[in-house]
């Protein structure tokens, strides 16, 4: 209960300094269009010459899409800037700041900073989503509707913690941002079904850069396409991610050595 | 335009030089850059290849081998043909580093081409190695036809020239608007559909492709990949040319223009 106030105070404080810049919001709005508009016409183009890809119905597609922008709109505004100010706080020093406050620092630094303009990227997910579920109409169940938002929950559960320990190793090491780098650019991959990739780039993108539990599962599961065993495997794999970064981050907070050394 | 040959030739080296101490330096930088260019035509190619076999083998004559030599091959075309310049020149502007640049008694567009040009040389070893890869791993179905392939160096290097005086162009937006972020994605937007990065062109919808043909995307990316491909007759060849001239001409006489009046913006603001 503690925790959610303390969320919803970082939100309130993130949205306010960013309600400074009004004109970004703009800005972020007709980029966010632009992209989605872009992916739905190549949807289009794409099923101009076929009525199903690879078991997929142009619909669950379009939702998987959607799904792609809440998930990537909820990285940009939460979970990156967050992470980035993470590693530039461990090469500066001010780390200390966070870790003396009488909170759990990890929380404090996973939702130190949001950007909250990205927000419209998470609306017009949610925008997609809804339309290709009232066109997809009666063969969305309660099971279904309680299977996606599950996986979508393990999914995001899974992400987050992999980011922490991407960013938990500038602790280490000096260039991290670059592997962050790497994981948004692989990201675009989730934008399609990993089934359609070759196996070894299916492994990488599920295990390496785990896209598949964030995108291809949650519309899987919405398509009624999803096993107890995915969803199983799903929660097994969030809970084995939060346990090892959370003892990752343990282990680096201890390895810090604050600003003066 | 009588440029002495060994003056110019002598900051190109310089420039080289630069270039190449600087990518040393930041090589996970280029390591990230590379994954971007394997990767966009890696879905696509993995998107079509389902299309086809979705639909019995084949879409629009093209089989799933076929859209892995289509996609491989432009693959290479747009990493030769790429530039970053928008991005580059809008740190440039923003910063106010080109005051010095333009203390330089030579046009900048040198330096950039320099730069271009070196990075190219540097990452397309490694270009060719991924896309050897690929080959092994999805069996794309390669034509040679003699004709086509000794026309597609030409063609490639008027792609690259074409596609460079026109972003070149087109990064000074920044002289005169600060957010060219939502610009330049127009421009990519309309690059994935014009230029062939999205699908073979023959698979679009009619009235796009007559915007392909007048637009300067299709020219820069998709033509020399169908030519080297052997998909063009020898007068579908000469009409591409043809367009590559013609944007070269236009986009030359375009980037002096806003080149001018550009700088002209620019003194204002820096006063």
């Amino acid at each position: 209960m503690r925790y959610l106030r303390l969320m919803l105070v970082f939100f309130r404080v993130g949205i306010l300094s960013e309600l400074s810049y009004r004109a970004n919001f703009i800005t972020h709005l007709v980029e966010s269009v632009m992209e989605l508009g872009t992916a739905l016409a190549g949807l289009a183009i794409v099923f101009s010459h076929t009525t199903t890809l690879g078991g997929w119905r142009p619909d669950e597609i379009v939702a998987l899409v959607g799904v792609y922008f809440l998930v990537s709109g909820a990285i940009r505004m939460v979970i990156q800037p967050s992470m980035e100010r993470l590693i530039e706080a461990v090469h500066e020093g001010t780390l200390d700041f966070t870790l003396t406050k009488p909170e759990d620092a990890q929380l404090l630094v996973s939702i130190q900073r949001i950007e909250i303009w990205n927000v419209t990227d998470v609306v017009l997910g949610f925008g997609v989503l809804g339309v290709a579920l009232v066109r997809l109409g009666t063969t969305v169940g309660a099971w279904e509707a309680a299977a996606f938002a599950a996986s979508l929950l393990a999914g995001g559960v899974i992400v987050y913690s992999f980011w922490l320990m991407l960013a938990t190793l500038s602790f280490w090491f000096v260039r991290v941002e670059n592997m962050l780098e790497i994981f948004s650019s692989m990201y675009e991959a989730g934008r399609w079904p990993v089934s359609f990739y070759p196996r070894w780039l299916r492994f990488m993108l599920t295990f390496l850069i785990p896209v598949a539990f964030a995108t291809t599962v949650p519309a899987q599961a919405l398509a009624g396409r999803i096993t107890w065993k995915t969803l199983a495997a799903a929660y097994g794999l969030a809970v084995a991610l939060v346990v090892i970064s959370r003892a990752f981050w343990r282990v680096g907070v201890r390895r810090y050595s604050s600003a003066s050394s | 335009m009588s440029w002495p040959v060994r003056w110019l030739a002598d900051i190109y080296a310089q420039q080289f030089k630069t270039t190449f101490a600087s990518f040393v330096q930041y090589r996970a930088a280029l390591v990230i850059w590379l994954i971007g260019h394997v990767l966009e035509p890696l879905i696509y190619l993995v998107v079509w290849s389902t299309v086809s076999r979705s639909s019995g083998g084949s879409v629009g004559g093209f089989t799933a081998a076929d859209f892995a030599a289509y996609f491989i091959v432009l693959m290479i075309v747009n990493h030769v043909t790429y530039t970053w310049i928008m991005y580059e020149y809008e740190y440039r502007v923003r910063q106010g580093t080109l005051s010095a640049e333009l203390l330089r008694p030579v046009h900048p567009i040198h330096s950039d081409i320099a730069d271009n040009v070196t990075s190219k040389l540097i990452t397309l070893p490694g270009m060719l190695v991924i896309a050897a890869l690929l080959g092994l791993i999805f069996r794309p179905a390669f034509h040679a036809v003699p004709w086509a392939m000794a026309t597609f160096v030409p063609t490639i290097l008027l792609a690259f020239i074409v596609r460079f005086l026109t972003e070149w162009t087109l990064a000074l937006a920044a002289f005169w608007t600060t957010r060219v972020s939502a610009m330049n994605q127009v421009y990519f937007m309309a690059m994935l559909f014009f230029s062939g990065q999205l699908a073979p062109l023959e698979l679009l919808p009619q009235p796009v492709r007559v915007i392909a043909f007048i637009l300067p995307f299709r020219w820069t990316v998709g033509f020399p990949t169908e030519l080297l491909l052997g998909r063009l007759t020898p007068a579908q060849a000469l009409t591409g040319i043809g367009m590559q001239a013609a944007w070269l001409a236009a986009s030359l006489v375009l980037m002096r223009v806003v080149w001018r009046a550009g700088l002209k913006v620019y003194s204002a603001v820096g006063a």
